[in-house]
């Protein structure tokens, strides 16, 4: 009586695991992936600014600048658009994963995967605020990135959305210019 | 017993093919499709009563950006763009503008979530009626 138990128990288990693995294989792609949402409006605000009394051509070679300021390398570009594409790989490794990684190896854990490296993609985009007008244009720019750890797992995959890090690129980019950029 | 054991067998097999995506040689992705191609059209495709190409092309750009996407390629000749969102999964997206008759642009859409294609009509939709939001114009369908 007790073997016939265990044994229908380990034939439920099994089913469960085929059953998760073919769960697995439906993952799909979230439905608000590509609506609209009241959030988008306020991330327009926080990565836009208004520069006037500047050309399409003079903003976009300011701003590559500034991309190449910080590091990036420049992948793409298509000027006729107002669009520049840049990338950078860097170290990705925290203090505080690495002191979380020397405890457990401590406790005799092993070795932790912490974070390793990072890619992190810029891509602006200027734009004229109105058509007749050649010298006041919309400036947009978005930052994601990817991370793997030391066992080359993709650990972030993410859009970055601090206000810091647009308030500090778009100093930048004012600086370059010697004009101020207008929150919209 | 033994019949515990051929079920035992039975779900491996099953769940091993369940795994592999009943996926014999991996290469043949290259020219799979999995609709027909006049269905896939259909669904990734509208036209709008503009022909402004350059317009509709930063509208574009400016749309994936408000929908989280950061662009990746632009190309204002071919009338192409190509971004990709990150969010915990990796989106990938190119819409392409071209005229149609004297009219009317054509913009198509095709996108791909982490390692499938995207073939739900409602994704369109949803891309398409937001395009169309920030474009002040109706996207119609294209038959």
């Amino acid at each position: 009586m007790n073997s016939n138990g265990t044994k229908t128990r380990g034939l439920f288990i099994i089913t469960s695991i085929v059953m998760v693995f073919f769960l697995a294989g439906c993952q799909t792609i979230p439905k608000d992936a590509l609506k609209l949402s009241p959030e988008s409006l306020e991330k327009r605000s926080l990565q836009t600014r208004t520069y006037e009394g500047i050309s399409e051509a003079d903003i976009l070679s300011a701003s590559a600048g500034v991309i190449q300021d910080l590091g990036f390398n420049i992948d793409e570009s298509e000027t006729k658009l107002g669009v520049i594409v840049g990338s950078k790989e860097r170290d990705a490794t925290e203090a505080g994963q690495v002191a979380a990684a020397v405890v457990v190896a401590l406790l005799g854990g092993g070795a932790m995967a912490i974070d390793k490296n990072q890619k992190l993609r810029v891509s602006l985009v200027v734009r004229p605020t109105h058509e007749s007008d050649d010298k006041k244009h919309f400036v947009r720019v978005t930052f994601q990135r990817m991370v793997w750890n030391t066992q080359g797992q993709v650990t972030r995959i993410e859009g970055l959305d601090q206000p810091e890090m647009y308030q500090e690129f778009f100093d930048r980019l004012s600086k370059a210019v010697f004009l101020e950029g207008h929150k919209i | 017993m033994k019949s515990h054991k051929l079920i035992l067998i039975a779900l491996s097999g099953v769940s091993l093919i369940g795994l592999s995506g009943c996926q014999t040689t991996s290469s043949s992705q290259l020219l799979k499709a999995d609709q027909s191609q006049v269905q896939t059209r259909n669904i990734q495709t509208r036209a709008f009563d503009t022909t402004d190409k350059n317009k509709t092309l930063r509208t574009v750009i400016s749309t994936l950006q408000d929908l989280g996407f950061v662009v990746d390629k632009a190309d204002e000749v071919l009338g192409s763009v190509s971004a990709t969102k990150l969010d915990g999964y990796q989106l990938r997206m190119t819409v392409t503008v071209r005229p149609r008759g004297q009219t009317q642009l054509l913009v198509r859409a095709n996108a791909q979530y982490n390692l499938t294609a995207v073939e739900d009509p409602e994704i369109y939709q949803d891309f398409f009626t937001s395009l169309g939001k920030s474009m002040f114009l109706t996207a119609h369908n294209v038959d």
